[in-house]
């Protein structure tokens, strides 16, 4: 089907579409007024039950924490799966580096301070304010990837060679399955929270919420660093003048 | 009007479309798709808000404020997150593509049978 065929489809097939939307659209509740129970019902117990201040947290690795697992690991997988498809038998030797100007060189340092302690934050108080693993790893990753803009392409790969970031990778994904197992030794069920839960709103609290958000803290940030490295690897092993 | 998140989701969705149909580039294709899937976002957040509530997050309020849904939410995350490396993995065959055949024209690229001697003529 040439260009002028699929814009035909298209054009045929959007306004039908659109109708069914002003059809779908006319049915559904107005906007702002929320109806379902589910939400209200987590909202009004989730502080009492789980001692997590932040309600999506708590569902997200607490109430549906086997589902995150599973979201977790399609992370793994496609992570995996770009190792797979970018990686060449042999790697050959790097043709191009790149080198920072003086001025980025003296503002990244001051940049990565304050967003690796963003990070952490982040991760460590998922369960009660905003945040969470998947947010405060996708922060620090982006703080190693300032790294990579102060040091260039040879230096970063020295300091941060991927297997490195594979085995983090491996390990926090490991950990959540991990933390899941530990609960059905001690008794309960499969990522049943059955750890203390402590004072709601204190960082030490929530039982297993804080443990599964380090875990897949690390598993992002290493996921997205193994991510860059290897679109890095793919882009410096060609000629300059191909590119 | 008072659907207008709505609207604006089925807008971003039929835009993706057309951006897909219409694209010369792997790349803006796999940009397209993500425009697709941002509607996703509108209508996930949209479903769950509700006039006037705050935030499903009781730190500094009383438990019992009227808060917006938190589940269309935590679904939402979990849509980002699905989203973010399912459009890595399509950069990541677009480069492996662009390896293999030089280009990433998709009508350049449409034959998807055996393509070895086809090649060579080229």
């Amino acid at each position: 089907m040439n260009a002028l065929g699929r814009s035909c489809c298209f054009w045929l097939s959007a306004p039908v579409l659109g109708a069914l939307f002003l059809w779908a659209i006319q049915g559904l509740p107005a906007f702002g007024d929320y109806q379902g129970p589910y939400g209200d019902v987590l909202n009004a117990v989730g502080v009492g039950e789980r001692h997590t201040t932040d309600i999506p947290t708590a569902i997200n690795f607490d109430y549906r924490g086997f589902d995150t697992m599973g979201e977790e690991y399609i992370l793994f997988a496609s992570v995996a799966g770009v190792a797979l498809l970018l990686r060449r038998a042999e790697q050959p030797p790097a043709l191009r580096d790149t080198k920072a100007s003086e001025g980025v060189r003296w503002v990244t340092p001051a940049l990565l301070a304050t967003t690796l302690v963003f990070g952490v934050y982040v991760v460590l108080h998922g369960a009660i304010s905003p945040g969470g693993g998947f947010q405060g790893g996708v922060v620090l990753a982006t703080a190693l990837i300032l790294v990579y803009f102060a040091t260039g392409y040879r230096q970063f790969m020295g300091l941060a060679p991927a297997h490195r970031w594979e085995a983090i990778d491996a390990l926090g994904a490991g950990s959540y399955a991990m933390i899941g197992l530990a609960m059905l030794c001690a008794g309960g069920k499969f990522l049943e929270n059955l750890l203390p839960l402590g004072t709601a709103g204190k960082l030490l609290s929530a039982g297993t919420v804080p443990l599964i958000s380090i875990a897949v803290g690390c598993e992002v940030m290493a996921g997205f660093v193994v991510l860059f490295v290897e679109f890095l690897k793919a882009l410096h092993d060609v000629p300059e003048e191909q590119s | 009007m008072i659907q207008l998140p709505y609207w604006i989701a089925a807008w971003l969705l039929l835009m993706g479309l057309y951006g897909m149909v219409t694209s010369r580039n792997w790349l803006h294709m796999v940009i397209c798709l993500t425009v697709v899937q941002s509607s996703t976002y509108m209508v996930l957040l949209s479903v769950g808000y509700r006039t006037d509530a705050g935030p499903p997050i009781f730190n500094e309020v009383p438990v019992g404020t009227p808060a917006v849904d938190p589940v269309v939410q935590t679904l939402c995350l979990t849509d980002i997150v699905v989203g973010a490396t399912t459009t890595a993995l399509l950069l990541a065959i677009a480069v492996q593509v662009f390896r293999q055949r030089g280009t990433l024209d998709p009508a350049a690229l449409r034959p998807m049978r055996n393509s070895g001697p086809q090649q060579q003529q080229e």
